[in-house]
């Protein structure tokens, strides 16, 4: 009964985490490009007078999806139109199960895995569940009965699928190196340091899967530079016939995904919860310095050191987003076929023979 | 005619592979980014006033400066008395080419100034910002130097400016009481005559000229 209970409370807080950092990423999208284009941004709608730096403008927009009127063409597939949103939001979401936020929790006898869902194969779940992601996209495409919808639902499905083969085949090395495919036991293996100082996280081990990876995963995401999918102002996307908040719920499963992202970069490659010379009984320093934590300090620190690489991987996606212009659809096609995909597998075959003449995992 | 050959970009192999060049647009954005983050922290706290953080202008706010020669709203020139500088010759109205102005002109009591407007209106929704009137007037009685730019209103009748808003720009429609003395059509009373040149202290005869 209490294994239920610690579940939904767990499954609750990466719920309640998750939703609220994708509310929060419109409120960032508009400050962080007024910041950019030397604007000031969204920054009117108060509540009791606070506008407090324009951050109620993600709660009027929330209220105006709401009350919109929701219109299905009238020959649009009227169950699919309204499955397709859902499916998109539904996958982007439990995706979230398999990632761990922090490391074991000990309360009394009790050990809590912090993790929704300890999988040995949470990779592959993970992966599976963003694929699954695309039906959303072409279901919304083709149930609209709309040409520039269904092709830019078939768009979408063409990107994701020339994408996540790039980013499948760059989280191979990743797997060579760590030994295993369970996301806990992969950030816990990130735990070891060259020479005694340098962290042996994924981005030291892996640094072409790294920039092969946060490439593909930008593509996954459906956003600038990799927009062709939606492309709001110009070549319509496939949500063109959506409304309301189910069209406000695309546009959520977009900040999810940037967030998904920025959790399974942080995971694969920033050694997720670890904090540099942080053992479980507490800080060992190279110098000689050390410092013993409890098991609940310990763990929230490593909560704390997830959350603030999360933050910066969402930061640095929205700065890319804002930089770069988007790709056309013919370069976007030999970026992932011809540049990205070669990268990934000769970083497979370069990492097999090393870890073959150097042992398990360097 | 003379040909220029354009020649075109072909991406080195520098360009080719991207991250380079990411880095540099990441580089500038983030150079812009991380000022204003700056600037705009400290303004909060009421430091580095004077560096602008935005190039924008949060408009009802904050105004925009103006050159001194930009066209904004019209007002008339009040004399010392409180009378407006108008002489009614009506050469504006006569100029305007858009004929947004309407003027009724009175007999003045001074003999020195003959005549004044009893009328003064100007319609801001057919107005070109022209300036001519401001050209042609020969009294410098009107200006359009108010600074005022938002002539938004819910009903055309409210574009309508007269006598009162004119002298008085501060005022905007709805306006609650007449406040010139001296005799005038007034708008607000239902285009009434209203005032007397007894209470602005000017009779007959005696040079108002300020």
């Amino acid at each position: 009964m209490s294994d239920i209970l610690i579940k939904l409370v767990l499954a609750g807080v990466v719920f309640f985490g998750v939703l609220n950092l994708a509310g929060i990423h419109a409120w960032v999208e508009r400050k962080q490009s007024a910041l950019i284009q030397d604007r000031i941004g969204a920054n009117r709608a108060p509540i009791f007078g606070f506008t407090l730096l324009g951050l109620f403008h993600g709660v009027a927009d929330a209220v105006k999806m709401f009350t919109k009127e929701d219109i299905i063409p009238e020959r649009a597939d009227k169950v699919l139109h309204t499955l397709a949103p859902f499916f998109s939001v539904f996958f982007a979401l439990v995706a979230f199960a398999a990632i761990p936020f922090g490391d074991r929790l000990i309360i009394g006898e009790r050990v809590i895995d912090l993790q929704v869902a300890k999988l040995d194969v949470g990779l592959l779940y993970v992966f599976a569940m963003l694929s699954l992601g695309v039906y959303g996209m072409i279901l919304a495409g083709f149930s609209s009965r709309n040409n520039y919808a269904i092709l830019g639902g078939l768009r979408a499905s063409a990107q994701m699928i020339s994408y996540e083969i790039a980013l499948g085949i760059a989280i191979i090395g990743v797997i060579m190196v760590y030994g295993t495919m369970d996301l806990g036991d992969l950030v816990r293996a990130q735990g070891g340091y060259i020479g005694g100082w340098i962290p042996f996280w994924g981005i030291v081990a892996q640094p072409v899967a790294f920039f092969v990876f946060l490439t593909a995963a930008l593509a996954e995401t459906k956003r600038a530079p990799f927009d062709l999918p939606e492309g709001e102002s110009e070549i319509i996307g496939y949500f063109v016939e959506y409304s309301g908040m189910k069209f406000g719920m695309f546009l959520l499963t977009d900040f999810i995904e940037t967030v998904m992202v920025a959790c399974l970069a942080t995971t694969l490659f920033f050694g997720g919860w670890q904090v540099p010379y942080l053992m479980p009984d507490g800080f060992h320093f190279p110098w000689g310095g050390e410092l013993a934590v409890s098991n609940l300090v310990y763990v929230l620190l490593g909560v704390a050191s997830f959350s603030i690489k999360v933050l910066i991987f969402c930061w640095l996606f929205m700065q890319i987003r804002w930089t770069l212009p988007r790709f056309r659809y013919d370069q976007l096609m030999s970026l992932g076929w011809k540049g990205l995909f070669p990268i990934a597998v000769v970083n497979v075959i370069v990492t097999a023979v090393v870890v073959l003449m150097f042992g398990e995992g360097a | 005619m003379a040909v220029k050959v354009v020649k075109r970009h072909t991406p080195t192999f520098w360009e080719k592979i991207y991250i380079p060049q990411i880095y540099c647009g990441l580089k500038i954005t983030s150079i812009h980014f991380f000022r204003n983050l700056f600037l705009h922290t400290a303004h909060l706290f009421g430091l580095l006033k004077h560096i602008r953080a935005s190039v924008t202008y949060q408009f009802p706010e904050e105004l925009r400066p103006l050159m001194s020669r930009f066209r904004s709203r019209h007002r008339l020139m009040v004399r010392d008395d409180g009378t407006p500088r108008c002489v009614g010759c009506t050469l504006c109205e006569t100029v305007c080419p858009a004929k947004c102005i309407t003027i009724v002109p009175d007999e003045h009591p001074d003999p020195h100034v003959e005549k004044y407007p009893i009328r003064f209106d100007i319609n801001l929704g057919v107005c070109v910002y022209c300036g001519y009137c401001v050209e042609v007037c020969p009294e410098d009685a009107i200006r359009m130097d108010t600074g005022i730019l938002d002539t938004a209103a819910y009903s055309r009748e409210a574009m309508q400016l007269d006598i009162h808003e004119l002298m008085n720009p501060e005022l905007r429609k709805p306006i609650s009481g007449c406040d010139l003395d001296f005799p005038h059509k007034c708008e607000i009373h239902d285009g009434e005559m209203r005032g007397d040149w007894e209470s602005v202290g000017v009779s007959s005869g005696t040079s108002s000229h300020s």
